[in-house]
């Protein structure tokens, strides 16, 4: 009675090692291996959009990924509050979503973590209209729960026997770090500078670092896994983030109306309740 | 894969077929067009995203970017680690291949589909799977840390084993697939005349599968060199420590597109360099 099961490994097995093998000669030339967060966004169905009074049809959302979980409740909200629409979204790295949007990607409306890579979409003169800032975001010091540390202020995190892990200065969570230390004239020497604020994060969640300086809402979205400590200097290094449709929108009417939702009193009140600090 | 040939050629007086010699020198006249077109295609396929890089490098910047101390740090880091890693893989990956082709066990195909498991692997879940059992809070790491005081992430030697994780089941495959195709009367020769089987595994084994190996340890260098997801996660990212290359490129691509395609360049070179040099010398050579 095994043996066909028996059988049956053997051949998976070999089929692995089929698979395994051409994958390592197509590996071996790409030498790239990064298969995280792809942030392709193709898989929108075009919107049909066809009549004027209703709204109808796709609306895709490019945002940060520190938007992920707000937007995602202000997307079921929509869906209910419009039957017969359907919001997808592509989260990932501003830098990232930006590129794919000025490289053609089927989008109709972009949220971005900072001014500046919205500025990479309007420079290239693909948001229709100026964009609007609809929330900030803060510093936060995220540390071990319980913060058996004792961390209190941005000074402490320079302690030699603390592993801290900051983003790196190319991204934006590390930029805001930088400048808040420059302004306070502080020294700090982190055991890695992260590519985004995620995994700084996760460093700390998984209890590999000591502490690392990530925003608000990612403190807030990790519950009870880390702990989060303000300083004061955050004020100096807050983040606007801007909301534009897009030009190429294939659904004008119903991103008009996603925009609005998201500036909304309803649509604040999702995300204050998620970390994020009013315009 | 010109080792696979040879060893195939090797194989045949066992089967009985008929001995050929390695076909070389043939030209394209004698290729059915079938199989040219569908070859050129995949050629061009593998090729051009690298042309492309050529077109859209900055060369009038590249001599600023080239000369930037962060890429020399960048890159010899990278170097010194992906040869670490190749070490390390020769070590216990040698080893562990003899077993999978030369002893019988239970479950053999279950260790051996386990081996294969990082190749398919998403990197980023290999750096996920390492920080768990080597992280300072990790199953075994945790250990390491209280006892030894030797933490891996954030450290140089963190950014080793996560390449050598990544890029021994390269190494393993081929020295096994090598080791199968080679005739163990040889080794049964040798131990039947007085050798014992380390003896023989080290005087006739090794020196009859060393093109596998050197093939395998090539292929492993390559990936190791390449190695991202897994060196991010697991070792973090600081300029002189943990910094390779491939990070060095993803974070310039955030910020300066130009200099991450300047930098991949380098990449591109050493690797074409060191891939072309070591196959000329060891892969080719009878």
């Amino acid at each position: 009675m095994t043996t066909p099961s028996v059988r049956r490994n053997r051949r998976t097995t070999r089929i692995l090692q089929v698979t395994g093998a051409s994958a390592a000669a197509l590996l071996a030339v790409s030498a790239c291996s990064s298969s995280d967060d792809s942030s392709g966004g193709s898989d929108s169905s075009s919107a049909s959009a066809s009549s004027s009074d209703k709204l109808s049809g796709t609306v895709t959302v490019f945002a940060a990924a520190s938007l992920q979980e707000s937007f995602t409740t202000l997307g079921k909200q929509f869906e209910k509050q419009h039957p017969g629409t359907k919001v997808t979204f592509s989260f990932g790295g501003s830098d990232s979503l930006a590129a794919s949007i000025t490289g053609g990607a089927p989008a109709d409306v972009f949220a971005a973590a900072s001014p500046k890579t919205m500025k990479i979409v309007t420079d290239k003169g693909a948001a229709a209209g100026t964009p609007a800032t609809f929330v900030r975001n803060q510093l936060e010091i995220a540390t071990l729960p319980g913060n058996p540390d004792k961390v209190a202020s941005l000074k402490d995190l320079t302690n030699k026997d603390l592993k801290v892990v900051l983003c790196a200065k190319e991204v934006p969570c590390g930029a805001a770090a930088d400048k808040a230390l420059t302004g306070s004239k502080l020294k700090l020497t982190p055991v890695s500078y992260e590519q985004d604020v995620k995994a700084a994060l996760t460093k700390v969640e998984l209890k590999e670092a000591d502490a690392a300086v990530v925003y608000k809402t990612d403190v807030h979205a990790a519950g009870d896994k880390v702990e989060g400590v303000e300083f004061p200097e955050s004020t100096q290094a807050i983040n606007d983030y801007p909301i534009a449709q897009l030009k190429d929108s294939k659904n004008s009417a119903a991103a008009k109306a996603f925009i609005a939702l998201v500036r909304s009193a309803e649509g604040q009140k999702v995300l204050t309740s998620a970390g994020f600090l009013k315009p | 894969m010109t080792s696979l040939d040879r060893t195939g050629a090797a194989a045949d007086p066992r089967t009985g077929g008929p001995r050929r010699r390695r076909a070389g020198g043939r030209n394209f006249r004698g290729a059915p067009l079938p199989l040219l077109v569908p070859a050129l295609i995949g050629l061009a396929f593998l090729v051009l995203p690298l042309l492309a890089l050529l077109v859209r490098t900055p060369w009038s910047d590249l001599p600023d970017q080239l000369t930037s101390a962060s890429v020399w740090q960048a890159l010899r880091l990278s170097l010194l680690c992906a040869t670490a890693a190749t070490a390390v893989s020769l070590v216990i990956g040698v080893p562990l291949a003899w077993l999978l082709a030369r002893v019988e066990f239970p479950g053999r195909g279950v260790v051996r589909a386990l081996v294969t498991l990082p190749l398919v692997l998403p990197p980023v879940v290999g750096g996920v799977a390492l920080l768990s059992a080597l992280g300072r809070n990790g199953v075994v790491g945790q250990w390491l840390d209280s006892w030894f005081g030797i933490t891996l992430p954030f450290t140089t030697a963190g950014v080793v084993v996560a390449e050598a994780f990544v890029a021994m089941p390269f190494l393993v495959i081929s020295v096994e697939g090598t080791l199968r195709a080679a005739d163990p009367r040889f080794e049964e020769a040798a131990t039947t005349l007085g050798a014992s089987r380390f003896t023989a595994f080290r005087r006739v084994t090794l020196p009859l599968i060393a093109p596998g190996i050197a093939a395998g340890a090539v292929l492993a260098w390559a990936r190791a060199l390449g190695e991202f997801g897994a060196t991010i996660t697991f070792a973090g990212n600081f300029p002189g420590r943990t910094q390779t290359m491939p990070l060095a490129v993803y974070l310039a691509l955030q910020s300066d597109p130009e200099a991450a395609i300047a930098l991949s360049l380098v990449l591109l070179a050493v690797s074409i360099a060191v891939l072309a040099g070591l196959r000329d010398r060891w892969m080719t050579a009878s």
